[in-house]
């Protein structure tokens, strides 16, 4: 049995052992959806860096830093600076004014059931896209990672586990799981990093030297080139890109407000017993998420100086370049245990999104929109979110399986983070400080927000680009035809889109009941008066 | 949903007004109960909204807040943006080198993760005096019908 499989195996039983104790430990619905508010600061800000840091960032940021040097690193600084939308305005009164969903500090002043059927149905579609982005890069991955276990497998897997963990274990194994996750990452990365600055003498100047003379070969010409991988533009500017500056502008707008509606990362908000703690948690989050995106540089660069871009190419691609970093550095033991990691990130993440998505859909959809707000019987809201959690893991793994050897779906995660910028997060801001928002305004705008985000996306590159013919399976893209909207991130329109049809919405009609109760819904944003035990 | 009792009906009718149908706490009511009827735990969660909202100390609170939060957030996000925006409009600028190999983009790039941990900290050093004000307001209410 190779090393990396024994070290998989250890982290799955430790992960096992949790859900057993949290299951035996999780009574009630406060217990399931939130274990019991009960997590601490410093708990709930690894579980949040734990809930964020998808194999897109460590793998994937390592990726596109080793092939496209700086233009890399902007992700890892707009994944960051993001948290300031979270703790300045969403954290806290999220906390004070909501139950479990994001919806419901929406649905507090205004018609719920409109309102929270479109809300669950934005959580749903940013959940499940993003899992199934995960589910299918957990699949690429470890086929390459563990020799012998094949694509299918390796999304069985995945999938099995993350219904286990959420099914039985509720938001408290969620919540450990997320948390050894984050530390597994954090020491992974730091033992790399440390490799790489000992692999330069320890030396700045040299490791920045090696980082502004790279060189390697055009895969299409296989001429030598060398060029200097900290200056900007490698990806996004160029003669083939007219529109490079202003799509780096748009990934920027998806990024800083996309984090802060994510459906994922702010049901963490409801497991600490108070806003204080909260706040303490996203501080927490930003600390780790920050040091982490920072060695970033030491992952991508030393990827990209070290073992090469030729070389990573020929292994596996741009997701290869971490592991294979730590292979050349460490030998075969590292290379399993940065292995593991990477298996370890992408459950602690689909574990997080399938519980958001049952939770909205048991929380908003059932109880509150079919059943008009109360439980038939008791105990009924955690049971429909236990099945929800059973199909919605069934389904990624088919969807999965059935998509992805044969499509390219890394714009699954562009997708994700456009709807959360454009349609989630305007109608949460406006909810909280604009008096006259109403229903119809959060109708429209989180319509306007969903759809334009979707359809930009279907007429983009990454939708919508003649391959050429050498390009096949997986690597091609959905429809062959020169794409009819010219920029990847479409956030840049979508997001301005998501707030006018808010705003428009909002002027239709007036709404009084839901502006007299904005004295009450600030109150208790503002004061923690009443909130959620 | 709409209340139709007449205004004297309201106040012998021990029915809460509520507003549309929703599960996430008890609501706040138009006109209270007398204070005879309340039970205890009613009593507990009765609360003026309008009136705190109203309030002196309410208001400052707010504005304290919004008095950190707007400048704050105006700051970070023309901190940010300028990277994007100065990376593709500036490129000379930022590929100026400033210590050997190191260019003024990928220093700009890291004063980002500064900038950010710094705001976050200034910001949680405000909410400490947020937090008390709030303290206060809450206070005084539970004062106010303990000491009924």
């Amino acid at each position: 049995m190779s090393t990396s499989l024994l070290m998989f195996l250890a982290f799955v039983a430790v992960t096992l052992v949790i859900t057993y104790w949290a299951a035996r430990r999780s009574r009630g619905a406060a217990a399931y959806f939130a274990a019991n508010r009960q997590i601490t600061g410093w708990q709930n800000g690894l579980a949040v860096a734990g809930d964020y840091m998808s194999a897109a960032s460590f793998l994937g940021i390592a990726g596109l830093i080793a092939f496209n040097g700086y233009d890399g690193f902007m992700y890892s600084v707009g994944f960051l600076v993001a948290y300031l939308t979270v703790l300045l305005i969403v954290a806290e009164p999220l906390r004070n004014a909501g139950k479990y969903t994001m919806a419901d500090v929406l649905a507090y002043r205004l018609s719920p059931r409109p309102v929270r059927s479109i809300a669950s149905l934005s959580t749903l579609t940013v959940s499940t896209f993003y899992m199934i982005a995960q589910m299918v890069g957990a699949g690429a991955l470890v086929s390459l990672l563990l020799p012998g276990v094949g694509f299918n497998m390796a999304v069985v897997v995945v999938g099995v586990l993350m219904i286990v963990y959420v099914v039985f274990g509720g938001m408290l194994a969620t919540t450990w799981v997320q948390i050894i996750k984050a530390i597994l990452l954090m020491s992974g990365t730091l033992l790399l990093s440390i490799l790489v600055l000992a692999h330069f003498g320890f030396s700045f100047a040299n490791f920045f030297d090696a980082i502004s003379h790279v060189t390697y070969h055009d895969p299409k010409t296989g001429a030598e080139l060398t060029k200097n991988f900290l200056q900007p533009g490698q990806y996004y500017f160029g003669p083939t890109k007219p529109y490079g500056v202003i799509d780096l502008i748009s990934l920027c707008m998806a990024l800083i407000f996309g984090t802060a509606g994510l459906p994922h990362i702010l049901v963490r908000f409801y497991t600490v017993p108070d806003a204080k703690t909260a706040r303490a948690s996203v501080v927490w989050a930003m600390f780790l998420i920050g040091v982490f995106y920072i060695m970033t540089t030491f992952l991508g660069f030393g990827a990209a100086t070290i073992v090469g871009r030729d070389f990573i190419a020929k292994n596996g691609g741009t997701n290869m370049s971490a592991p294979l970093l730590a292979q050349n550095l460490g030998g075969d033991i590292f290379f399993a245990f940065i292995s593991s990691i990477a298996f370890a990130t992408i459950l602690a993440v689909v574990a997080g999104l399938t519980i958001s998505a049952s939770t909205s859909f048991a929380h908003d959809f059932w109880t509150n929109v079919i059943h008009k707000g109360t439980e038939r019987k008791a105990g009924e809201e955690v049971r429909v979110a236990r099945v929800t959690a059973f199909v919605v893991g069934v389904i990624s793994i088919l969807l999965a399986i059935l998509l992805g050897q044969s499509i390219n779906v890394a714009f699954l995660v562009g997708l994700a983070f456009a709807v959360a910028a454009s349609a989630n997060l305007p109608v949460i801001i406006l909810s909280l400080f604009w008096k006259r928002f109403n229903t119809k305004g959060a109708v429209i705008g989180l319509a306007t927000g969903l759809a334009s985000s979707i359809i930009l996306i279907l007429l983009s590159p990454s939708i919508m680009t003649v391959d050429p013919a050498s390009v096949t399976g997986a690597a091609r893209h959905l429809i062959q035809r020169a794409p009819i909207f010219p920029l990847e991130n479409p956030g840049i329109i979508s997001i301005p889109l998501g707030f006018l049809g808010a705003f428009i919405g909002t002027l239709l009609r007036r709404e009084p009941e839901a502006e007299a109760k904005f004295a009450e819904l600030t109150v208790r944003a503002n004061t923690g008066l009443g909130a959620e035990k | 949903m709409e209340d139709d009792r007449q205004p004297d009906e309201r106040i012998s009718d021990p029915t809460p007004i509520v507003g549309a149908a929703t599960d996430i706490s008890p609501l706040g009511r138009d006109i209270a109960k007398p204070e005879h009827e309340r039970t205890a735990d009613e009593d507990a969660d009765v609360v003026n909204w309008s009136g705190v909202a109203t309030s002196s100390e309410f208001k400052s609170l707010v504005q304290a807040k919004l008095k950190f939060i707007i400048p704050a957030t105006v700051f970070f996000l023309i901190y940010f943006f300028a990277l994007p925006v100065l990376v593709g409009y500036a490129p000379d600028l930022m590929n100026r080198k400033v210590i050997g190999s190191i260019n003024v983009a990928y220093l700009f790039a890291l004063s980002q993760f500064l900038m950010a941990w710094i705001v976050a900290l200034l910001y949680v050093r405000a909410a400490r005096r947020h937090d008390q004000m709030a303290r206060k307001i809450v206070g005084d209410l539970e004062e106010k019908r303990g000491g009924k």
